[in-house]
C-alpha cells in the first residue's frame, strides 16, 4: 500500500528547474527521511507535497503527486481540504503570536471543528498531550506561546498540526534549530507518532535520520539518487554518490 | 591640511542643520508669545463673534473633530481593503502594478485639486452640498493613499512563516489574513492610520474649495450640516487687518497644535508599545 | 464558503479601484469645467496672456502672472529646500553619529508635520516683519517672505528622500573611497553623491512639485495680485492663492469666473503631474540599480 506517490514530478522557481524527474512512493504509517546537501531540492520536494509552494509567487509544477491515488494537481483540487488531511512543521517554529491554547485551537476553529466549549478544550489537551506538551503548558495555557522555549513552541506547533488530525504530517528540518535535549524530544515524538500518522521528515542530520526514520531518499542536485529501507541507505547503498554522502565524504 | 575643509564642510552641513531646527523654534515661539495670553476655557468653548476678545472656537473644533471622523470611518475601510488586496491578492497582475503607480502619483497631487475634485464630484455632481459629509469625502479621498501606503509597509513587515502556518492548517487565504496577518499588522496601520489623519486634520485649501463656510456659528448636527474647521477659523482669523484678530488666530494655531501633537504621540506610543511584540 | 472568498477578493479588489476612480474623477472634473471655460475664451488667450483680471468688468484671461508668481515663490522656496535640504541630507547620511541622526530625524518630520495654514501665519507676521527691517522696500504681501517659509517647509521632504537615497549607497563605494585615502567630504561629495544622483534629482523634482501646489502659505502671505514680475518684494497671486480667493467668494456656478479656477486646476494639475512622473521614474531607475 502507498499513501503518497509522486510521479515524475518537476518543479520550477522561475525558469530554474529545481526538481528532476521525481518519482517516490511513501508508505503509510513509517517514517520517511528525505536527506541532501542544502540546496537539493529535499525542502522544496516536501513543499509540493502539500501545495506550499503554491504560495510563493513564480513557482510551478509538472508531474503529478497522488495521495490516496488521487492527483493533488488535478484542476479543482481543492487545496485549502489538501491542507488539511497534509498537516506541516516548520524548519523555524512560527506559533502565532497568541496565546498557546489559541495556537492549538485556531485550525480547529477555521475548520468548522472547535464544536463547544469543553469540546474544543478537550482537543486542545488532546493534541498538547499528542505532541507531549502538555505536562509543561497545562497551568499557563492563555499565556503567549512566544514566551515558552524553542523547543516547546516547536512542539507546540506540532501540537497545532496535530489538532485538525491530518493523515500525513511533514516535517521540515524540525530540529535544526533546537539543542540535543529538545531535539530528542522531537525524535520520541516522532517515533510514538508514526502508529497514526504517515511521516515524512526533511534533515540534513544524517544521524538524525538514522535515528528516527523507517525510509530515506537521498537528494542531490534536484536529483532523488536513491530511496531504500533506511538501515540499506546507511549500511550498504546502490549508489557511490549516496555512499560518499552519508559516509561524510562530501557536502 | 586635507582635514581643514573637511571639518569647514562638516560645519557649515551642522550650521544649515541647526538653522532648520531654529526655524521650527522660532515658529513655535512666535505663535506661543502671540496667542498663549489668548488662551482659556471661554475661548476653546466659544462660538465666533465680531469682537475678537469674546470669539471661540468651539464651532470649529467640534467640526474638525467631527470631519476627521466621518473622514476616518470612510478612508481606513477602503484604504485598509485596498492595500490587502495590492500585497495579498494581486501583487503580480499588470492591473494591480498600474494601481500601484497610480497610489504613488496620487500621494503627491497637490491638496487643493483634491478640493477640486470635491466641488466638482461630491458638492456638485453628488448633490451633496457644502456638508460634513462632502468635506470628509474630500479628504477620505486626499489621505487614502498614504493610508494605502503605510498599510502596505505594515502587511509585509508580517513574516511568511506566520501566513505559512496557518495555510499549512487548512486555512483559506481570507482567514489567514483575517485571523493572522491583520492582528499583528494592526499596531503598523493604526500608526500610519493615525499619522495620515492627523495630516487631514490640518488640512485647509480642499475645504476651502469646496465651500466650507468661514462663518459657521454652530456646533455642526448631522452629516448634512454646514460646517468650518480649526484651520479654515485660523485663515479667516488671519486674514483680518485687526490684530486682535491675529492674537485669535495664534491661540486657534496653539491649540491645533496640541491637537496634533496628541495625534501623533498616540502614533508614537503605539508604535512603541508593540514593536517589541513582533517576532 | 470558498464563494465567499471570491466574493471578498472582488469588495478588496473594488477598494483598490477607488484610488483608479480618483484619477479619473480629477480629470474628468477638470476636464468638463476646463473644456466650457475654452468655449469661451481662446486657449492661446489663457495660456499666453499677460493679463489676468477675471472678476473684473472687462475680463481678461491670461493665465501668465499668475504662472509668473508660482514660478517665483517657487523659485526662492528652492532656493532655501534645496541646498539646506542636501546638506543636512549630507550630514545625517555621512557624518551625524547615530545618535544624533535618531534624535534629529523625528523632528524634522514634525517640521513636516506643521499644517500649511499655520506656516502662512508665521510668513505673514513673523518673517515679513523680520525682512521688512532688513529691506525697507518689502511689501506686506510679497513673494519673499512666504517663499522662504515654503522652502522651509519643503526642507525635511529634500531632506529625509535625498538622505534614503545616500543610505542606499553600498557601503562598499564608501569604503574603496577611504581606502584610496580619500577625506569624508570628498567621499561624500565625490563618490557618495554621485552614486545617488539619481535619487536625489528625484527629490529635488518632488520638491519642486509641492512648492508648486502648495497653497495656504501664498493664500495667506503673498497676496492677491496678479502680475507679471519678478520683483519678490511686491505682492503678487500664484495659482492656487487664485483658485482660494475664488472659492472664498460666492461666484455662482456655471459661470465664467467659477470655471477659471477649474482651467487654472488643470493647468497646476498638468505641471505637478509631469513633475511628479519624472521623479517616479528617476526613482525607478534608482532602485534598479540598487536594489
Amino acid at each position: 500500500m502507498i499513501k503518497v506517490r509522486a510521479e515524475r514530478l518537476n518543479f520550477y522557481y522561475g525558469a530554474t528547474r529545481a526538481l528532476q524527474d521525481i518519482s517516490v512512493a511513501v508508505q503509510p504509517n513509517v517514517v520517511t527521511a528525505f536527506i541532501g546537501p542544502s540546496g537539493c531540492g529535499k525542502s522544496t520536494f516536501l513543499r509540493t507535497l502539500n501545495r506550499m509552494n503554491d504560495i510563493v509567487p513564480g513557482t510551478r509544477v509538472e508531474g503529478r503527486v497522488l495521495i490516496d491515488d488521487a492527483d493533488i494537481y488535478a484542476p479543482g483540487v481543492d487545496v485549502v481540504a489538501l491542507r488539511r488531511r497534509v498537516g506541516m512543521v516548520f524548519q523555524k517554529s512560527n506559533p502565532f503570536p497568541k496565546s498557546i491554547f489559541e495556537n492549538v485551537a485556531y485550525g480547529l476553529r477555521i475548520n468548522n471543528m472547535a464544536g463547544s466549549r469543553s469540546e474544543l478544550a478537550g482537543r486542545v489537551e488532546e493534541s498538547l498531550r499528542q505532541a507531549a506538551l502538555w505536562g509543561e503548558v497545562k497551568d499557563r495555557l492563555h499565556e503567549s506561546a512566544l514566551a515558552i522555549s524553542g523547543g516547546q513552541q516547536q512542539r507546540l506547533c506540532i501540537a497545532r498540526a496535530l489538532a485538525v488530525r491530518p493523515e500525513i504530517l511533514l516535517m521540515d528540518e524540525p530540529a535544526s534549530a533546537l539543542d540535543p535535549i529538545a531535539t530528542q524530544r522531537i525524535e520520541e515524538l516522532i517515533y510514538d507518532l508514526k502508529q497514526a500518522y504517515t511521516i515524512v521528515i526533511v534533515t540534513h542530520n544524517m544521524q538524525q535520520a538514522a535515528r528516527v526514520s523507517d525510509y530515506t531518499a537521498f537528494f542531490w542536485l534536484g536529483r532523488l539518487v536513491e530511496y531504500d529501507r533506511t538501515d540499506k541507505i546507511f549500511t550498504n547503498p546502490a549508489e557511490q554518490l549516496t555512499e560518499d554522502y552519508v559516509t561524510g565524504r562530501f557536502g | 591640511m586635507r582635514r581643514l575643509p573637511d571639518r569647514a564642510f562638516q560645519a557649515v552641513a551642522l550650521a544649515v542643520l541647526c538653522l532648520a531646527l531654529a526655524a521650527l523654534a522660532a515658529l513655535i515661539l512666535d505663535v506661543w508669545r502671540d496667542g498663549a495670553s489668548r488662551l482659556s476655557w471661554d475661548f476653546l468653548t466659544g462660538f465666533p463673534s465680531r469682537r475678537a476678545e469674546s470669539a471661540g472656537i468651539w464651532h470649529a473644533l467640534t467640526g474638525s473633530v467631527f470631519v476627521i471622523l466621518v473622514t476616518a470611518a470612510l478612508a481606513v475601510p477602503i484604504g485598509v481593503g485596498a492595500a490587502i488586496y495590492l500585497e495579498e491578492y494581486g501583487t503580480r497582475s499588470l492591473l494591480a502594478r498600474l494601481i500601484e503607480i497610480n497610489i504613488t502619483n496620487l500621494a503627491a497631487v497637490p491638496s487643493i485639486i483634491y478640493g477640486l475634485l470635491g466641488l466638482g464630484l461630491f458638492v456638485r455632481a453628488l448633490g451633496m452640498g457644502r456638508s460634513v459629509l462632502a468635506g470628509a469625502s474630500t479628504l477620505a479621498l486626499l489621505v487614502l493613499p498614504v493610508i494605502i501606503l503605510t498599510t502596505r509597509e505594515a502587511l509585509r513587515a508580517v513574516p511568511r512563516s506566520i501566513r505559512e502556518g496557518s495555510y499549512a492548517l487548512g486555512a483559506t487565504k481570507w482567514q489567514t489574513i483575517w485571523h493572522q496577518v491583520l492582528p499583528v499588522a494592526l499596531p503598523g496601520i493604526l500608526t500610519g492610520t493615525i499619522l495620515a489623519l492627523s495630516r487631514a486634520i490640518g488640512e485647509t485649501a480642499p475645504l476651502i474649495t469646496i465651500g466650507a463656510l468661514t462663518f459657521v456659528a454652530f456646533v455642526p448636527d448631522g452629516l448634512w450640516s454646514p460646517f468650518t474647521v480649526l484651520p479654515i477659523q485660523i485663515f479667516n482669523w488671519v486674514s483680518r487687518p485687526q490684530p486682535a484678530f491675529q492674537v485669535n488666530a495664534a491661540a486657534a494655531i496653539l491649540v491645533l497644535l496640541a491637537l496634533l501633537l496628541t495625534m501623533n504621540a498616540a502614533a508614537v506610543w503605539l508604535r512603541d508599545r508593540y514593536q517589541k511584540k513582533l517576532v | 464558503m470558498r464563494r465567499a472568498e471570491f466574493a471578498i477578493e472582488w469588495a478588496l479588489f473594488a477598494c483598490a479601484l477607488v484610488s483608479v476612480g480618483t484619477t479619473a474623477g480629477i480629470i474628468l472634473v477638470l476636464t468638463v469645467e476646463t473644456l466650457a471655460f475654452l468655449r469661451e475664451v481662446p486657449i492661446a488667450e489663457f495660456l499666453f496672456g499677460t493679463e489676468w483680471t477675471p472678476l473684473f468688468a472687462t475680463p481678461r484671461f491670461g493665465v501668465l502672472p499668475l504662472v509668473a508668481g508660482t514660478v517665483l515663490v517657487s523659485a526662492i522656496a528652492m532656493l532655501v529646500a534645496l541646498p539646506m535640504g542636501l546638506l543636512s541630507a549630507v550630514y545625517l547620511s555621512e557624518y551625524a553619529p547615530p545618535r544624533l541622526r535618531r534624535t534629529v530625524k523625528p523632528v524634522l518630520e514634525i517640521l513636516a508635520g506643521v499644517p500649511t495654514v499655520v506656516y502662512g501665519y508665521f510668513a505673514l507676521l513673523f518673517v515679513t516683519p523680520l525682512l521688512q527691517r532688513v529691506i525697507p522696500g518689502l511689501a506686506g504681501f510679497n513673494a519673499l517672505g512666504p517663499g522662504i517659509v515654503m522652502g522651509i517647509m519643503i526642507l525635511p521632504l529634500v531632506s529625509s528622500l535625498s538622505e534614503d537615497a545616500m543610505q542606499a549607497v553600498p557601503r562598499g563605494l564608501r569604503e574603496g573611497s577611504y581606502a584610496l585615502g580619500a577625506s569624508r567630504m570628498q567621499t561624500s561629495l565625490r563618490v557618495v553623491v554621485p552614486a545617488a544622483l539619481s535619487g536625489i534629482t528625484a527629490a529635488c523634482i518632488l520638491a519642486v512639485s509641492r512648492a508648486i501646489g502648495e497653497t495656504m502659505i501664498v493664500a495667506i502671505a503673498a497676496g492677491q495680485q496678479p502680475r507679471l514680475t519678478w520683483n519678490p518684494l511686491v505682492p503678487i497671486e500664484t495659482m492656487t492663492a487664485y483658485i482660494v480667493q475664488v472659492s472664498l467668494g460666492d461666484t455662482p456656478q456655471g459661470t465664467i469666473e467659477y470655471r477659471t479656477i477649474f482651467a487654472v486646476g488643470m493647468l497646476l494639475f498638468l505641471g505637478t503631474f509631469l513633475l511628479n512622473l519624472a521623479s517616479a521614474w528617476l526613482r525607478e531607475r534608482f532602485r534598479e540599480v540598487y536594489g
